[in-house]
């Protein structure tokens, strides 16, 4: 013991600073690898939100924007842009700062970081090269027999090795921050989310690599088939599952907000460790949300994979959906705002847009992504809605409305804590995310709407107009998809000002290491200190009581809404 | 704090807030209940995909539908054949690039055994406008045992993303009283 102890103190080296308005310790090979992660995320969040504004503006009927080949190419880029690399670049970022930062510990070998950080760039711009030139358009779920260039997929490959990689550098993080003992008792809860994520990270990044391999292989002629529902299996293996990464990634920011903006602490440690426990457990049965309209699955394979057995990951959404407007409401109330169910709730710090970026996702993940995500996981239902644009409805009010927005809103602490800039246009960064918020929610749910009346998703033409036989969708749709039109600009013009705010703010923001500058958009002064702990038992919550029980009303008419227009389809017995 | 170690290090040890027991209890139940409804509906319900499915070659696939055609053609529309299966009888639909073939007349209230599958590369089957949604892959045929309830022409459209025609790949069934 006392040798490996020795060892430790001998490479102990680090180079820390402590952060004075946190009073963390932060090392400087983490704080430039969070820098280098964060600022990758953004550029690809740009690249990708602009193809989706593309996208949408196509997608208006009234538009119709690009031709049917850019469309696409675009469409297919749009997906690995945003959906892979802005999201898991910063998810990366996370994990360095929930490990090294908040743990006040070294970050394992930067150098390995550093070459995950290149494998992740190369691969992601390997991708986009084989997009772009024009033979990939196999939208970013690439179902053989169709099939892309075999850089499409080898990008995709490296990109994951590299991010499998910077997990590595996490898991070793946490082994350093342990073993040196930089901290006292169990980790903090938000590194614990962050550990959840990591670990669904590598049975997700694992599924990647078994059939994204051979899927490579066949595509320069090594491998004479692929099975088309066996790669629908596992290839959702990873494809939904890594989504249950951002999940677990964004409740850990939702908490670290909350701490760091009003002084939050979890109602109790247990039950929200536990709902994280539950994702790890269960989560990774998700891929069969993509085959419950498919042949050659058995009706009890499909009823206990899609519920993720007996909606045991939901389970802990759900806990997770009281637990954190509950520490939030019980850090208002201590704070002062005491009066009747929701003085907490009013005067909380809606100017503060890392506040407000989280509620909404918060409040938008639950009562969009999440509803629409049981309905459409439903066996039967999903015969209403499969591949319709609901779709993608569902997923932008997980991935945009949760995942996204959350993460914007954590960028408003990234760059004054670790890229030491105050945050420039103070005024504007206020309403980015209400403005970002109300246009990606109106992208969710007119695409859901637009699902409902039959409309496809992935497609150019929704009036057929070339087709042979020709047919006619309900004109409700078209306005649809008019309105998703629209919010989509809105949504855009909210993403721009994102990109303007944090490039802004990396290049001309006010600097914070030196000086006793306060920041624009302060932490609560309890960030700073350790609070108390312990169970404070006098606590009363009819704020959060009265918000999940509006959720758990809208859930309840929402499925049983769906399973009687399920009931007036043709019968199939 | 979220972001702190946790200052009980026995925080396993604290009492848990009743009104997270509550809820916990609350969704757990709703779990339950949406998860045996689903078994439910395979008895009370009317609408379940089958999973008969066979595994099949999309050449042999080909000549069965084309045979299935010829035997049942009434007519023909924009040179795609109209077939007309008596009630009760196994009734064929292709995918391919870019069609749903052939155009289907069918008999509102019969039951048919309806065999699904591609040619080529995956599709997906969208009748409307009742909004029925089933993915079809080649190599595998499905049998849905379907019975319109509403006569009228439904148009098919594909929306599962098959390459640059996907948007003109559509079909049609005519269903008659």
């Amino acid at each position: 013991m006392t040798a490996i102890d020795a060892s430790y103190a001998g490479t102990a080296a680090g180079n820390f600073r402590t952060c004075r308005y946190t009073g963390l310790k932060v090392d400087s090979a983490a704080q430039t690898l969070i820098k280098a992660n964060a600022v990758a995320a953004v550029i690809f969040l740009a690249v990708g939100g602009l193809m989706g504004l593309l996208v949408a503006l196509t997608r208006w009927p009234a538009v119709h924007l690009l031709p049917s080949e850019w469309f696409y190419l675009i469409l297919t880029g749009h997906g690995a842009n945003v959906l892979l690399f802005w999201i898991i670049f910063f998810e990366i970022a996370i994990l360095y700062f929930a490990s090294a930062v908040l743990l006040g510990s070294r970050l394992a070998t930067p150098r390995i970081a550093w070459a995950a950080f290149v494998l992740m760039i190369v691969g992601a711009v390997m991708t986009n090269i084989a997009v772009f030139q024009g033979d990939s358009s196999v939208m970013f779920t690439s179902y053989p027999p169709m099939q892309a260039a075999p850089h499409f997929y080898l990008g995709l490959i490296v990109f994951a090795v590299g991010a499998l990689v910077a997990v590595g550098v996490f898991f070793g993080t946490l082994v350093i921050a342990h073993g040196e003992r930089t901290y006292e008792g169990s980790i903090p809860l938000v590194t614990f989310g962050a550990l959840t994520a990591a670990i669904i990270a590598v049975f997700t990044l694992a599924s990647g690599a078994i059939i994204l391999v051979p899927t490579f292989l066949w595509s320069v002629g090594l491998i004479s088939e692929m099975d088309p529902l066996l790669y629908k299996v596992i290839w959702w293996g990873m494809g939904h599952s890594s989504q249950q990464i951002n999940v677990a990634a964004h409740v850990s920011v939702w908490y670290a907000i909350g701490a760091l903006t009003i002084g939050a602490k979890p109602l109790s440690e247990k039950v929200s460790r536990s709902a994280f426990l539950l994702y790890i457990l269960f989560l990774q049965l998700a891929s069969a949300h993509h085959l419950l309209a498919d042949p050659g699955m058995s009706a009890s394979w499909k009823i206990v994979n899609t519920s993720y057995l007996m909606y045991l990951a939901v389970l802990g959404s759900m806990i997770h959906g009281l637990t954190v407007p509950g520490a939030l409401e019980a850090a208002q109330r201590r704070n002062g705002y005491t009066k009747g169910a929701f003085e907490w709730l009013r005067k909380a710090p809606w100017g503060n847009p890392a506040f407000a970026g989280m509620f909404l996702s918060l409040v938008m993940f639950g009562f969009i992504g999440g509803i629409s995500g049981v309905v459409l996981g439903t066996e039967q239902l999903n015969l209403l809605m499969h591949n319709t644009i609901y779709v993608p409805g569902h997923f932008h009010g997980t991935v945009v409305t949760g995942t996204t927005l959350a993460f914007m809103a954590m960028t408003y602490y990234v760059l004054p804590l670790i890229f030491q800039r105050d945050i420039i246009w103070p005024k504007l960064a206020r309403i980015q995310p209400y403005l970002f918020g109300l246009g990606a929610a109106g992208i969710s749910l007119f695409m859901m709407g637009a699902g409902t009346l039959g409309v496809p998703r992935r497609h150019w033409d929704m009036s057929f107009t070339d087709a042979i036989l020709q047919f006619e969708l309900p004109s409700g749709g078209f306005l649809m998809m008019g309105l998703n039109g629209l919010s989509a600009v809105v949504a855009s013009a909210g993403g721009i000002l994102y990109i303007l705010i944090t490039v802004g703010t990396v290049l001309w923001g006010k600097r914070l290491d030196r000086g006793e500058a306060p920041l624009t958009f302060p932490l609560h002064k309890r960030a700073a200190t350790v609070a108390e702990y312990g169970s404070h038992a006098t606590v009363k919550l009819p704020g959060t009581i009265i918000l999940v029980t509006i959720f758990f009303v809208s859930f309840v008419l929402y499925y049983f809404v769906n399973w009687k227009y399920l009931s007036e389809l043709w019968l199939m017995r | 704090m979220a972001i702190t170690p946790p200052e009980n290090r026995l925080w396993w040890n604290e009492p848990i807030e009743r009104v997270e027991i509550g809820w916990i209890v609350v969704a757990f139940l709703w779990g339950l209940f949406m998860f045996f409804f689903m078994i439910a509906w395979h008895f009370i319900g009317g609408q379940n995909l089958s999973t008969e499915t066979y595994r099949v070659t999309p050449a042999a696939y080909e000549e069965k539908v084309a045979a299935f055609a010829e035997k049942y053609q009434v007519d023909d529309e924009m040179g795609v054949p109209i077939v007309r299966p008596p009630a009760g009888e196994d009734v064929y639909l292709l995918g391919r690039l870019w069609e749903w073939w052939p155009i289907l007349e069918l008999k509102k209230g019969q039951s048919y055994r309806f065999h699904l599958s591609s040619v080529d590369w995956q599709h997906g089957f969208s009748l409307q406008p009742v909004n029925i949604n089933i993915s079809v892959h080649p190599g595998y045929e499905q049998i849905i045992n379907f019975t319109p309830t509403e006569a009228g022409e439904y148009g098919i459209a594909c929306n599962e993303y098959c390459g640059i025609g996907h948007h003109l790949m559509t079909g049609r069934i005519r269903v008659v009283e």
